[in-house]
């Protein structure tokens, strides 16, 4: 009934490393991949930096078939899911097609194609509106190129909750495979880097205006004044841990506990709920709050959501109670794609015994976090929280073990 | 400017901006009479590539017979039958 | 938890001719149509001219100049209907604990009608390819990730547990309530908010689905426009609304002496895996749908009483749902009525599979099968019971409704009495 689901795939696409090897290699070297916005000329915006993507190569990596019905968000998905079906040796070809399904998170869709569409329509008339605009720029565009490029004809969603959303959509790919589909493919990936993105992206008002890539996305530093935006982000291979081990396959480690919970409108007096989710997962898991060896944090990088992150973490596991890391400040906030990639991480951390640092913050002493700072900490480590949020007030926690 | 007609190179110049190519299809092969099937393009494709020619001739494609035409030279037959009268207009 | 049954307990429906659950019942069971002309904008450039538009005033339910001028129109659906369907179910949530209710809203396009807008103006009508940040309303990050939908939903009925929004295209009306079932059951939350919400009927939307020829050309008589399963039919009639539901688990319901409208007993989502538009005449992925979401309801294919289709009017479509629910139930199949309400409130994306479920809901609920407007031609290879024209009193114990989406993904949800005999 509560069959174990454990994780046997990743596949990164990150500012600061495309693939595992090079994702992982980069983040324990503290290399960031925050930088000055190529894309389009930044000049007249107020924030001008940009965790991106520099070595993409859509044309070599997929059929050409794929490329004029897909945004970038879709093309740096598809290769995530190859690379991750790849890593977890799972051959779509060879299993049963109604086995496999696609359950990913999304923030933006194809906000590029979608601006290029809309500037057609405005500056043009609409016979110039793609045939593709049908479904390259909404939301439910990358489980829909996955499902149908690697034949998998099980459960598919999508889900949006902002920054939260990629945890939800490993949790719901676990509720499906208990459901009884074997494998799912999950995670996300976001990527809006373009003018009418980054206007959006500006009016939540929360961008860090800074022009130095290592003093500018600040998460628990007395100078914290915003984030910088990312692309990119993970996509996971779940999968039934019988059905995995079936296939011969050593997973990552498990997906074991799961909360969420949303926090009350803005002015109610009421308290914020990051450690009623961050305590659902713990018992979801089975675990108590002394058996989680790492936290990965989500970082908001800015004074009242940092406060609000670091009083949660305390509630649970006391003053200093548990190390905390926050490696997308080597990335910038990708949205869906971050907490993917932070579950990412903290398998790679589980697998190696060791956890990747935070970069580029001086912590301000009112947080009383025991932060892993510019070096990563070996340490013995068998469980793993991952914590995201979502603007609008949503947060998720969930909780990794090792295999 | 000299009277145009649509061939099969403005055909496979117009299904490659907007469809792109099949994997282990030759377009260059003799593709006159394959269907479009066989060489990877289904409606959407059609559609897309139909709607670049309109704007790129100034022309309205006859809908029913885009829905039809199944092989490069039937489609291009639907683009020329338009074509005509475009430049006699 | 694997014993929580789940009901619904509060309904509210806000769609085109229909605003209000009782109007919305009144224009199905009459078989009225509310396709007309396009009146939001010009529709003169477009191939297609028609929609089924809601005549809606936010002021008039309650909404404050600063949330109207904040929301875009989905969210202002979506927020109205969520505290009307609290309303309906009589449920006291500011007694509960907060952290056990949650919030689902499907949505497909999320809120493109305010990107649209917005969009002309910081591009100063496309002229633009660096936008002018200066000219950006403060809530355009709230269009551009909607999930800000939830958001405004668990704030407007005081739910702080698992929250978020649900897109898959044209089943997320269907998606988001099998979802909140999911949460229901698994015992993460006591009471889900679920529903859908959408309101495309915007230039750019207009502009995609005549690029690919999926919406109806037939404006010359707009009430009529939307023909599913007719052989005249060509395309769907675009639409909008939202339709909220109170799910809650089915003994605490009734030890509460809540008004029971029907257990959800079965849900199933699968893909097609084929086509990112396009539909397989076979069927079989949502017969493999449909089948699934029978099982988990424990009934027989003759049990379903009446099926609430898909029905969109294209070609395509309503030939490969009646395949699949041939495939599914057999002869059964052709005994069974199965009518389209998109034929009266148009197909309004991610909204749609949200009204349906109210459809199905309020059918159990008066024991009427709603028609399937405009069915003057049977299409021959459309040859089932669809109801044509006018409602058909009938008891109704089980119904199933269903839901096709761009992406290829097919859903299917089943709708029954508490009571009835479990196989």
């Amino acid at each position: 009934m509560t069959a174990s689901v454990v994780v046997t795939g990743l596949g990164v696409v990150s500012p600061n490393g495309m693939g595992v090897k090079d994702y992982w290699a980069a983040t324990l070297g503290g290399k960031h991949g925050i930088g000055r916005i190529t894309r389009f000329d930044p000049t007249g915006y107020p924030a001008r930096l940009a965790g991106q993507i520099e070595d993409f190569d859509a044309e070599e990596l997929l059929p050409s078939r794929l490329l004029p019905q897909t945004d970038r968000v879709t093309r740096l998905a598809l290769v995530a899911a190859d690379w991750a079906l790849a890593d977890a040796g799972a051959d779509p070809a060879h299993l049963p097609e109604f086995d496999m399904g696609v359950i990913t998170a999304s923030a933006a869709g194809g906000f590029e194609f979608g601006q290029g569409e809309l500037q057609a329509l405005w500056s043009q008339g609409s016979q110039y509106v793609s045939a593709y605009q049908s479904f390259a720029w909404f939301y439910a565009v990358n489980s829909g190129q996955i499902s149908i490029r690697n034949g998998m004809k099980g459960p598919s969603g999508v889900v949006v909750s902002e920054g939260a959303g990629g945890l939800d959509a490993v949790a719901q790919a676990r509720r499906q495979i208990r459901r009884g589909t074997p494998l799912i493919v999950t995670g996300g990936v976001d990527a809006s880097i373009c003018p009418w993105g980054w206007v959006a992206q500006l009016a939540c008002g929360r961008l860090t205006t800074s022009d130095e890539p290592d003093h500018a996305y600040l998460p628990f530093d007395r100078d914290a004044n915003g984030y910088v935006p990312g692309e990119g982000g993970a996509i996971l291979i779940a999968e039934d841990a019988d059905a995995a081990r079936a296939r011969g396959v050593r997973p990552y480690g498990e997906v074991a506990g799961y909360g969420a919970t949303i926090d009350p409108r803005p002015g109610s007096g009421r308290e914020p709920n990051l450690a009623k989710a961050i305590e659902t997962a713990l018992a979801d898991a089975d675990v108590n709050a002394a058996d989680i060896d790492v936290v990965f944090a989500d970082g908001a990088g800015d004074p009242a959501g940092d406060l609000a992150e670091a009083r949660a973490v305390s509630t649970v596991f006391g003053d200093r109670g548990v190390p905390v890391t926050v490696p997308k400040t080597m990335t910038g906030r990708l949205y869906s794609g971050g907490a993917p990639l932070d579950l990412a991480a903290a398998f790679l951390a589980l697998r190696d015994g060791v956890i990747p640092p935070t970069v580029h913050i001086d912590p301000c002493a009112d947080y009383p976090l025991d932060l892993v700072l510019g070096e990563p900490r070996p340490a013995e480590l068998r469980t793993a929280l991952v914590l995201a949020r979502g603007a609008g007030g949503f947060n998720s926690a969930m909780v990794v073990r090792a295999a | 400017m000299a009277s145009k007609s649509f061939t099969l190179d403005d055909l496979k110049r117009t299904l490659r901006e907007a469809a792109g190519v099949a994997e282990g299809v030759d377009l260059d092969g003799d593709i006159l009479d394959t269907e479009f099937e066989v060489i990877g393009y289904e409606s959407l494709a059609l559609l897309e590539a139909g709607s670049l020619i309109e704007r790129e001739y100034g022309i309205s494609l006859d809908e029913e017979a885009v829905g039809e035409a199944n092989t490069p030279r039937s489609f291009i037959e639907v683009v020329n039958a338009q074509l005509a009268p475009a430049k006699a207009a | 938890m694997s014993g929580r049954r789940v009901v619904i307990t509060g309904i509210e429906v806000i769609a085109p001719g229909g605003v209000g659950r009782e109007n919305f019942w009144n224009l199905l069971s009459n078989g009225r149509t509310a396709t007309r002309g396009i009146t939001f904008f010009d529709p003169a450039p477009f191939r297609s001219r028609v929609a089924a538009e809601a005549d809606f005033d936010p002021y008039e339910h309650g909404l404050t100049p600063q949330e109207v001028r904040r929301l875009d129109r989905a969210a202002q659906f979506a927020v109205v209907a969520s505290r009307g369907a609290v309303a309906d179910s009589g449920l006291d949530i500011p007694s509960l604990d907060p952290h056990r209710v949650g919030v689902t809203v499907g949505s497909a396009v999320g809120a493109t009608m305010g990107l649209d807008q917005e969009y002309r103006v910081v591009s100063d009508g496309g002229r633009l390819d660096t936008v002018d940040h200066t000219y950006a309303v403060p809530h355009l990050y709230d269009y551009m990730v909607p999930s800000s939908f939830a958001a405004e939903v668990a704030w407007a009925v005081g739910a702080e547990g698992p929250s978020t929004v649900v897109s898959t295209g044209c089943t997320s009306g269907i998606d988001s309530v099998g979802y909140a079932v999911e949460l229901v059951r698994e015992g993460s939350a006591d009471v889900v908010i679920a529903g859908s919400s959408d309101a495309p009927i915007s230039p750019i939307t207009m502009a995609c689905f005549d690029a690919i020829k999926a919406t109806t050309p037939r404006h010359d008589e707009p009430e009529c426009a939307s023909r599913p399963f007719d052989k005249t039919r060509n395309g769907f009639v675009l639409g909008e609304g939202t339709a909220f539901f109170v799910l809650e688990e089915l003994d605490s319901a009734r030890k509460r002496g809540a008004h029971i409208y029907a257990e959800i007993a079965g849900y199933a989502t699968r893909s097609n895996a084929y086509h990112m538009t396009g539909l397989r005449p076979d069927g079989v992925e949502m017969a493999e749908a449909i089948d699934l979401a029978l099982g988990e309801a424990r009934l027989n294919p003759q049990s379903i009483d009446y099926i609430n289709a898909h029905g969109s009017g294209t070609k395509q479509n309503d030939r490969h749902e009646t395949a699949a629910f041939k495939r599914s139930l057999g002869d059964h199949a052709y005994r069974t009525p199965v009518s389209s309400i998109k034929s009266m409130v148009g197909h309004s994306l991610g909204a749609i599979g949200s009204i349906e479920i109210a459809a199905s809901a309020l059918a159990m609920e008066y024991d009427v099968v709603p028609p399937t407007a405009n069915l003057h031609t049977p299409d021959p290879e459309c040859d089932l019971d669809y109801v044509p024209l006018v409602a058909r009193d009938q008891l109704i114990d089980a119904v199933l409704t269903v839901g096709s989406g761009f992406g290829g993904f097919q859903s299917a949800m089943v709708l029954a009495t508490p009571e009835r005999s479990l196989v």
